[in-house]
């Protein structure tokens, strides 16, 4: 925790808003899976085409594994999702949301001449909102706000305290 | 310096006490409690959205009295407590392996290859029915010695006992049907030889299971029927599509009338490739498929029918000859037929207009490639259409059109709410049903279609005609449909597609292709049970 934070204050305030927005987005999608019933992500790894597909088939070939893997999106998004908001582990929630987004890029990606039976929601050529989304998130963490407008401050805190009490 | 400046300024440096302990200045604490309300809104805007989105499903669902619709669970099954059951396969082509496969039997080439794209398991889960796949008779010694081999092999589903049974050969069906060790028979010749087979096994008590359609000519149902009727035997005509889930969740609508009055319902078939034509005297790499005089037993294939001389294209490619079967009516509208009359008991109709023609697949074929058939039905208000086209596969459902919603019956059930419904009008008033979407679907697959390959199989799939998604197993719907026939044979009951279905089936059919050959409008004499 040693950032040296030098935003000007319309620097900051856009960084936070940023934070709070794909926080809440990736919260939401949590809970929306969570609350329809019998979500899997059956239906997204079927489609999953390029260097990821033959992962997928094997995921979906064991049932166990499709189960861990459909907990661990709904409750990563969720947990992801907090930590953005809050500003709690914000770095480590937002190095593994970009990992997750990336992860749900690979599965179908916009490449040429690859063909979705679902057809996305926009007009990609190689660059999607999901990528956009992935590449947001890499800028939090090396852009940090959460020691000022966050939960961080308080672990900062601490930890500075142990130092000083310990020189 | 001024980078220095504006971190001290940002990170508002607090001073511990004297006591080393923190304190934190009340806008820092601010500051870092930013994320609290955002995260407030959050909740209160989930909670609001969820009972909006409940709220709407609960009242879309209640006014639609679906509010109590269950998803179909898989019921054990019975079949496998009675006693052990022998069973005879008449005509060993493509068909009679969805017979075997459904019986627990697999050729070892099919095994290997349904390990490979990973689908065995499905069927390895497949209960066993207790039965023991002892006779095989076909006219091609081809197709009798895949039999031969599919019975013999040891690998079974359900983990079925491998009987020390002997598994028979038998050139004629003649001979299977007098042998005592057969209980039962499955048939799945071609068209002309089903209602004499069917008929000769009723009077021989051996149980059928039969493929579509049940008989080629008046003669043939009636004497099929009275066959049945004089014995006790259990008779069932191959229509697997009503043993899919989706169908018991049709029928809770229709039974609930969510469509209003039904007056129009569009049965369709749409095909654009060879071997959807029935142009199957080749294999997938173009080389002829085998067989030739010695092979085949010519005078038998042919049977009832005319004599011709021995013809490769009309052994592999008979649906194209009205000799053998009614074309596309007996091919798939049997399906569209009965999948309706399952749901709505409608019985025969009062009369059949047929028209259409040969005008995409020029060979040398009888049977129309595009084909319209209108079906009236004046006591209950409905008209019944059947429109195919072997030369388009432009998707089009099998609708229900009722005057309050519509309803699309595939592999999966979508209804939409007519614009001009009466009884929905307040509801699309106020905006909780969109008439531009559909307002229910029902959808076990989750849009997968598993293990199909070609044009043809999708096209089955699609239709409901291979398997249903129960617990988010694939289960075979040909599996089901013999289930059915061997628990009413154990147990009693009778069978879905049982010869009272197969009569009205057989005539509608009937009356279609009459209508179609003769150019003409042809009736039903409910009085004297005839053709007119």
């Amino acid at each position: 925790m040693k950032e040296k934070y030098v935003y000007n204050p319309l620097q900051m305030t856009m960084l936070v808003i940023m934070r709070f927005m794909i926080g809440w987005h990736l919260l939401y999608e949590g809970f929306s899976k969570l609350l329809i019933p019998n979500w899997s992500s059956f239906g997204f790894l079927q489609e999953s085409k390029w260097i990821l597909a033959g992962f997928s088939r094997w995921v979906l070939a064991h049932d166990n594994v499709l189960n861990v893997v459909d907990f661990l999106n709904t409750w990563g998004l969720i947990a992801i999702g907090l930590g953005l908001i809050l500003g709690l582990f914000t770095r480590i929630a937002a190095i593994s949301g970009a990992v997750l987004l990336l992860l749900y890029y690979l599965n179908n990606p916009p490449l040429i001449g690859l063909e979705y039976t679902v057809p996305s929601e926009g007009s990609y050529l190689i660059v999607s909102k999901t990528l956009i989304e992935a590449v947001a998130l890499v800028i939090i963490a090396v852009f940090p706000t959460s020691s000022i407008f966050g939960l961080d401050m308080f672990i900062k805190k601490f930890r500075k305290s142990k130092n000083k009490i310990e020189e | 310096m001024k980078n220095k400046a504006m971190e001290k300024k940002n990170l508002q440096v607090d001073q511990p006490d004297k006591g080393g302990k923190l304190t934190l200045k009340r806008r820092t604490l601010l500051k870092a409690l930013a994320g609290i309300p955002v995260l407030g809104v959050f909740a209160l805007e989930l909670s609001e959205k969820r009972s909006y989105d409940l709220e709407k499903k609960s009242r879309i669902m209640k006014d639609l009295g679906l509010d109590n619709l269950d998803v179909p669970v898989l019921r054990p099954s019975s079949g496998v407590k009675g006693d052990l059951l022998r069973i005879g396969i008449i005509g060993f082509g493509n068909r009679a392996v969805s017979h075997a496969n459904g019986l627990g039997y697999m050729h070892p080439e099919d095994v290997e290859n349904r390990t490979l794209n990973g689908t065995l398991e499905d069927w390895l889960l497949q209960d066993d029915l207790n039965v023991a796949l002892t006779g095989i008779c076909d006219v091609f010694d081809l197709h009798a010695e895949r039999g031969l081999a599919t019975a013999r092999n040891t690998i079974r589903a359900g983990g079925g006992k491998v009987f020390d049974l002997p598994v028979k050969h038998y050139r004629t069906y003649q001979e299977m049907l007098n042998d005592k060790d057969i209980d039962a028979v499955m048939i799945a010749t071609p068209d002309h030889h089903h209602a004499p087979i069917s008929a000769a096994a009723a009077r021989a008590g051996k149980h059928v299971y039969c493929e579509k359609s049940p008989a080629h000519s008046e003669e043939q149902l009636n004497d099929l029927y009275n066959a049945v009727k004089n014995s006790n035997i259990v008779y069932q005509l191959g229509h697997q599509v009503p043993q899919s889930v989706i169908f018991q969740q049709a029928r809770d609508i229709i039974i609930k009338d969510i469509l209003g009055k039904i007056t129009l319902i569009e049965t369709t078939t749409n095909r654009n490739t060879a071997d959807g034509a029935w142009i199957r005297h080749l294999d997938s790499k173009g080389n002829p498929k085998p067989g030739d005089e010695k092979t085949i037993d010519w005078d038998q294939w042919l049977g009832p029918a005319p004599k011709v001389p021995f013809s490769i294209d009309r052994f592999y490619n008979w649906t194209k000859f009205f000799d053998y079967d009614i074309g596309l009516i007996g091919q798939l509208f049997t399906h569209e037929f009965d999948a309706v009359n399952q749901l709505l008991r409608i019985g025969i109709p009062k009369s059949v207009v047929s028209s259409g023609g040969i005008y995409y697949w020029k060979d040398n074929r009888e049977m129309a490639d595009s084909l319209q058939c209108v079906f009236e039905y004046p006591e209950r208000d409905l008209t019944l259409l059947y429109s195919a086209s072997l030369a388009s596969s432009r998707s089009r459902g099998r609708v229900f059109m009722g005057h309050d919603a519509s309803m699309e019956l595939g592999d999966a059930i979508s209804i939409t709410a007519d614009g001009d419904s009466t009884r929905y009008r307040k509801q699309i008033e106020a905006g909780l049903i969109d008439p531009s979407s559909p307002m229910v679907s029902f959808n076990p697959n989750l849009g997968k279609i598993d293990a199909v390959t070609s044009a043809t199989e999708k096209y089955y799939a699609a239709r409901g005609l291979t398997t249903t998604n129960i617990n988010g197993r694939q289960i075979d719907v040909t599996y089901l449909h013999i289930r059915e026939w061997i628990n009413c044979i154990r147990n009693g009951g009778i069978p879905s597609a049982n010869i009272e279905m197969a009569f009205q089936e057989g005539v509608t059919c009937l009356m279609a292709h009459k209508a179609y050959v003769e150019k003409r409008r042809v009736e039903w004499d409910p009085l004297n049970r005839r053709i007119v």
